[in-house]
């Protein structure tokens, strides 16, 4: 839902509350992402991964309260692409300011956690060898041009995907997920392969780390949809339960694939179905009923379970399968609000299975081709230009070190071992 | 003098160590260890991506004994490694020119 939806009646210290929950559950999704992806990798750049999302929540913060919020949100300036400069560095807003039942102010900050996630969900593509300095100019340069922009389309005043399509996306599906799967795509063609990608192992080197960041998503992923009903009201008790539900069945279809196709279940696989039902059911967990949710879900952890083996067929490096997840996952929920979107959720549009024609099914396509193609194409770009300015691999040697000692001259486990106590020099 | 190496499974480290107290063997050297025989490892998936994983988990116990104890020493810690599945590992004696104790500078049978 968006703000321009709900009709201003004064301050609500019910929907207040609840966004203020959603809030803090959302920005607890970027470090859970951290421990997910930073799991993931070999032991020489965990750091690196977990610092790519750390700085993501500094860098796209200051970028938000600058101008994204006000390009993303503002009033639309022109043709439904773009809002407006009025409230750059959100001059003009106070705390009595609404959106909706609910403080602008913490209206924004919610919206700004979703930015924040989108940036860092990115990293997963270019794991273990960007340059972290590139990755510092890359996450600016990308909110500015990327994720605020889509984020009018869909869910700012004017915007042309929710006013002039009419095409459904309730917590992100195309916002979130769609945007950082096109754009892991597209960075990681502009970066290559890692060294040794498809010959040596790279087997994640802390499973439970990867448990740990699957529950925190799932936890944070409460807020991050329950709270886009903007209220303390049965929609968002819907979409909590549709996540819930969507997580579940997301987490069963993995396994049920892997154990089918490889004979074992998975710790690996039941965190990643889990994250794919999620996914999924992000856009639509507002339109749509608990058994479509649950079918969103299903449908999306048997998928994506395929999809990841994708990058090893084409031959691109997208190390932690932000696509194969990510934009497959996004793209699954998008298309399937137009099966199953129920008029008792959205209140208008009926999918194709509830008697609704093909129409909202025509629309979210036309949404995720746009969305998918404009996320491509600038990204590739974005990426191109830096790489032209300053490079944005790593150098052989680095990341065969690890960027954990090349860049942030830090390791991440203590194993010991002969020379570790002779190096150790108190006052250097 | 004979220095007795196994290579074992590391579970049963205790085991084997109890059977040696048992005969009276005053040391021992543990260390961490990785490798493969005949099995040669065990498959892994991730996401679908299978990985071989030759080099497996074991510990390498090594123990200095006189002539006359090494084949009680080097049968009872076969005894105690043995699970009967694959991958129990080996154990091997090998001839020792010299010892010495550090502490007191002995040499030979009286520095074990």
């Amino acid at each position: 839902m968006t703000p321009a939806t709900l009709a201003s009646a004064g301050l609500d210290t019910g929907d207040t509350a609840w966004l203020l929950a959603s809030t803090a559950l959302v920005l607890l999704m970027t470090p859970g992402l951290a421990l997910f992806y930073g799991g993931m990798v070999r032991t020489k750049s965990v750091l690196n991964m977990l610092m790519m999302s750390f700085v993501s929540i500094a860098l796209v913060t200051v970028v938000w309260l600058v101008a994204g919020y006000s390009l993303a949100f503002g009033d639309d300036t022109f043709a439904g692409l773009i809002g407006g400069l009025d409230h750059v560095g959100m001059v003009g807003i106070g705390p009595d300011d609404l959106t909706g039942s609910v403080p602008t102010l913490l209206f924004t900050t919610f919206q700004l956690t979703f930015a924040i996630l989108t940036a860092a969900l990115v990293s997963g593509a270019i794991a273990d060898r960007m340059k972290f300095a590139a990755w510092l100019v890359f996450v600016p340069v990308w909110t500015l041009l990327v994720y605020v922009p889509v984020a009018h389309w869909v869910w700012g005043p004017g915007g042309w995907i929710r006013d002039s399509l009419g095409a459904l996306d309730f917590a992100g599906g195309l916002v979130v997920e769609i945007t950082c799967g096109a754009s892991g795509l597209a960075l990681a063609l502009v970066i290559g392969p890692r060294i040794g990608f498809g010959k040596d192992a790279m087997r994640p080197h802390n499973l439970p780390m990867v448990m740990l960041g699957a529950g925190l998503l799932w936890f944070g992923w409460l807020g991050f949809n329950g709270g886009s009903a903007l209220g303390a009201n049965g929609l968002a008790a819907a979409s909590i339960l549709n996540t819930l539900v969507a997580g579940c069945t997301g987490l069963l279809g993995w396994l049920f694939v892997e154990q089918r196709r490889d004979g074992h279940p998975t710790t690996f696989g039941a965190a990643s179905g889990v994250v794919a039902g999620l996914v999924a059911i992000t856009p639509a967990c507002g339109t749509v009923g608990v058994l479509g949710a649950g079918v969103v879900g299903l449908v999306a952890g048997v998928i994506c379970s395929y999809a990841v083996a994708w990058k090893f067929r084409f031959g691109y490096d997208d190390s932690l399968d932000v696509v194969g997840v990510h934009f497959v996952g996004g793209v699954v929920g998008t298309l399937l609000i137009g099966l199953f979107a129920t008029a008792t959720m959205t209140g208008g549009p009926e999918g194709l299975l509830q008697g609704g024609g093909v129409d909202q099914l025509v629309r979210q396509a036309v949404a995720v081709i746009a969305v998918a193609a404009y996320t491509f194409l600038v990204t590739y770009g974005i990426g191109r230009v830096i790489d032209r300015l300053m490079g944005v691999r790593a150098s052989e040697e680095e990341e065969l070190t690890g960027l954990d000692q090349t860049v942030h001259a830090e390791s991440a486990y203590d194993h010991g071992g002969p020379g570790l106590a002779a190096a150790q020099t108190p006052g250097r | 003098m004979k220095l007795i190496t196994a290579v074992v499974k590391p579970h049963r480290l205790d085991e084997v160590k109890t059977a040696l107290q048992d005969l009276g063997v005053n040391g021992m050297t543990v260390t961490e260890a990785s490798g493969y025989g005949r099995q040669h490892g065990h498959t892994e998936v991730y996401r679908g991506a299978e990985y071989r994983v030759d080099l497996v988990p074991k510990i390498r116990i090594e123990v200095l004994v006189e002539d006359a104890d090494a084949e009680p020493v080097l049968e009872a810690m076969v005894r105690a490694a043995r699970t009967g599945k694959i991958g129990d590992g080996k154990v091997w004696a090998m001839p020792v020119e010299t010892a010495v104790r550090v502490r007191t500078g002995e040499r030979g049978p009286e520095a074990l």
